[in-house]
């Protein structure tokens, strides 16, 4: 090959390889990139003068004195906006029925977003839920209700070849001529006094019981239970999965029934995991009983058996490294074949199945079809520890599929949403990133 | 494992211990002239076999107590085999499989009820390549004692120090004991090597061309040690350099295609051969 053609090709094997980084490079950022910035707006965001109510009334944070002024100065700006609907109210009283019946329609809808936005009227009776009980505490949130306030959503169905097109009619037209045609403008310029807006860290959100449906509150529960899942994978995974490793690498001899052992070892790796599932709560819930219904204890059976095959193979890998000089070094000396394993053979081989229980205490953590039917519920308290036999629990990723479809107000908890995301990658990242300080650890120490 | 020492009587060694070779009407001068030695390891008719090539080929041999035996011949002679069948590493092989006796003070160690782990208590082995294990220093030489005793703490470390003084590496290392092996030059790990086998207290030491792979200073170190060792302990030394036998051995055997063609006083071995073949390898005629 000429020298020209040489150089050529070396040129391009190099400029594919670092397109090639660069592209997973920026996949990585893409992807990671609007899970940081948005899943980071579940902890730092400007909180309002309900959100400090909300952490001073629930879990005893705040200065009592310092938040009692705030709620007065927001309630001083408030309190026109509820007296004039009020006010209103009355005034109907005494008015003919075809007003009442006009405007009845009208205040409810501006009561429910005025509720919604400011919080509940002074004096009515306490409400049941607890979203019903604050204001909003986000100001991203507030500004969003305001403009639920200040317009009415409409539909332009005029256009029979289109769908109806949504358009937006400012609310106070509806009340013209009203003393509530004066509130809007009143609410649009004091927001900022009603609300008090403050940057907040609010970092106890991974450490939080969530309150009414993940509405307020942090995301413990799912943290909690994501970890337990993925330390009873690895309790139940980890051992059976090194002694086989060892079984395979250094008693078994090649024959038919070994070969047939590992064909099983790999299909179960490619096993779907919704399969994974299905069988853990055929067999392990209802065969075996190992609960009454949906645990922690069969969440995890099923993860272990999922990661199996990887600890297998890279504990089988890693053992096989090891140089056999060793062995009959320590073999020469008078070790047993237990003892050579035990004492030589698997620290040489820790590194390599360090990384294997890595990686599969990642894939565990943010697996979510192998625990949908045994261990994941949507809502619920943080486990305590012997209530991981009988209990099921939340879980990160079933919940990050959860709370962004199945419930009831996801538009309001997107913040929770990301938040989770974040914590899901976060706790992964911390895992790898944990296995392989711990491996070079390992790896120097036997390099010398 | 009591053993009763025998003492055998040199009869016509060279009649008897080259064997596969038929001496008529020469009358055969026995090599030890009516000295005594004692045989620490005996070997008759014995021969190992990988699957169906015979690599020892119906050795009869006697290794005296006390001295150090050289084994040398040419690549492939099965001098490797028959050394590592003196403490049954051959087991390790699959499709590794022996005929005929190999005993150790009277014991025939490839009995049915042998217990090969106290086998190798009392034959220790040194490698070609220095395979310390990837642990301290301390950890390496203390690896054989604690295996087979229960040892406090101080009795464990007078064992290591006194190991690494008989495997000269004592000064060393004293200040960096507890280091990784592997930092250690090739010359230093294969006194570790030496001291590590040394620790167990064994009767036989093995060395499988245990200067091949350093340089010629450590080389010379290695050959002081196996000057000290000797009377201490029996040494066998397979050896692919003839200057390295004449050096350090006090018998040699020459070994050829599995078959040991000729054992003897070093010296005589190396200034008057008594076959052929061995005065042919010792010229540089082949090999």
């Amino acid at each position: 090959m000429r020298l020209q053609t040489r150089k050529i090709i070396d040129k391009a094997f190099l400029a594919s390889a670092v397109v090639a980084v660069i592209l997973m490079i920026s996949a990585l950022i893409v992807l990671l990139g609007p899970i940081l910035i948005k899943g980071v707006g579940a902890v730092f965001f400007e909180g309002t003068i309900e959100h400090r109510r909300l952490m001073l009334e629930m879990f005893e944070r705040g200065s009592a004195i310092e938040i009692e002024r705030e709620k007065q100065i927001a309630y001083e700006a408030k309190k026109p906006v509820y007296d004039a609907i009020k006010n209103f109210e009355k005034q109907l009283e005494s008015m003919d029925y075809y007003t009442r019946m006009k405007y009845k329609k009208l205040l409810k809808d501006l009561n429910k977003a005025i509720c919604s936005l400011l919080g509940p009227f002074p004096d009515a009776e306490k409400r049941l839920l607890m979203r019903d009980q604050y204001g909003q505490t986000r100001w991203d949130r507030v500004k969003v209700k305001l403009h639920n306030v200040l317009f009415i959503e409409k539909w332009d169905y005029s256009d029979p070849t289109r769908s109806g097109i949504r358009y937006f009619e400012p609310r106070q037209k509806e009340f013209a001529g009203t003393p509530i045609e004066e509130i809007f403008p009143y609410i649009e310029k004091n927001i900022e006094r009603m609300f008090l807006p403050k940057k907040t860290f609010y970092w106890q959100f991974f450490i939080d019981k969530s309150f009414d449906s993940h509405f307020f509150g942090g995301i413990w529960a799912e943290i909690a239970g994501t970890f337990y899942l993925t330390v009873g994978a690895m309790l139940f995974a980890v051992p059976f999965g090194i002694i086989a490793a060892i079984y395979l690498a250094e008693y078994a001899r090649e024959s038919r029934f070994l070969s047939f052992l590992r064909v099983c070892i790999s299909t179960l790796a490619g096993v779907p995991s919704i399969i994974f599932g299905l069988f853990g709560l055929a067999f392990f819930i209802n065969t075996l009983h190992v609960s009454h219904s949906k645990s922690v204890l069969a969440g995890s059976l099923t993860l272990s058996l999922m990661v199996l095959p990887t600890i297998i193979r890279a504990s089988e890998e890693a053992i096989k490294a090891v140089p056999h000089t060793y062995k009959e070094a320590a073999l020469s000396l008078g070790a047993g074949r237990w003892n050579t394993i035990v004492t030589v053979v698997l620290p040489v081989a820790l590194p390599g199945i360090l990384t294997g229980i890595v990686i599969s205490m990642g894939r565990a953590a943010g697996e979510t079809a192998p625990i949908i039917f045994t261990a994941a519920v949507s809502v619920g308290k943080a486990l305590k520890f012997y209530e991981v036999f009988t209990h099921p629990t939340p879980a990160l990723s079933w919940n990050i599929y959860n709370l962004a479809t199945e419930h009831e107000a996801v538009d309001e908890i997107r913040h929770v949403q990301y938040g989770l995301v974040f914590a899901l990658v976060a706790l992964v990242l911390l895992l790898n990133m944990a296995g392989i300080i711990l491996r070079a650890r390992f790896s120097k120490k036997l390099k010398g | 494992m009591e053993a009763l020492n025998t003492i055998d009587e040199v009869k016509n060694i060279a009649g008897e211990l080259s064997s596969g070779d038929k001496k008529t009407d020469v009358e055969q001068k026995p090599v030890f002239n009516k000295e005594f030695y004692e045989a620490h390891v005996e070997s008759k008719g014995f021969s190992v076999f990988y699957k169906t090539n015979e690599a020892v080929k119906r050795v009869t041999l006697q290794i005296p107590r006390g001295k150090v035996t050289a084994i040398i011949g040419p690549s492939g002679c099965g001098k490797s085999t028959l050394l590592r069948a003196i403490n049954r590493m051959n087991d390790l092989v699959p499709g590794c499989y022996t005929r005929g006796e190999l005993k150790i003070s009277g014991q025939n160690i490839y009995a049915p009820n042998i217990d090969v782990v106290s086998l190798r208590r009392r034959v220790g082995m040194v490698f070609q390549k220095p395979n310390p294990f990837p642990k301290s220093i301390f950890e390496n030489v203390a690896y054989g004692p604690k295996l087979h005793l229960k040892l406090s703490k101080e009795e464990l470390e007078r064992i290591v120090e006194k190991s690494l003084i008989d495997a000269a590496l004592w000064d060393e290392v004293k200040d960096r004991i507890n280091d990784n092996a592997l930092g250690l030059s090739g010359g230093q790990q294969q006194r570790l090597c030496i001291a590590r086998a040394l620790a167990i207290d064994p009767e036989i030491l093995l060395m499988d061309e245990p200067t091949s792979a350093l340089d010629p200073k450590a080389t010379l170190k290695i050959e002081d040690l196996i000057d000290e060792l000797r009377g201490k302990y029996t040494i066998v030394i397979v050896t692919h350099n003839m200057q390295q036998a004449a050096r350090v051995s006090d018998y040699t055997a020459f070994m050829y295609e599995g078959i040991l063609v000729e054992f003897g006083v070093t010296k005589e071995l190396f200034t008057c051969p008594k076959e052929k073949q061995t005065e042919d390898y010792i010229t540089g005629r082949f090999g």
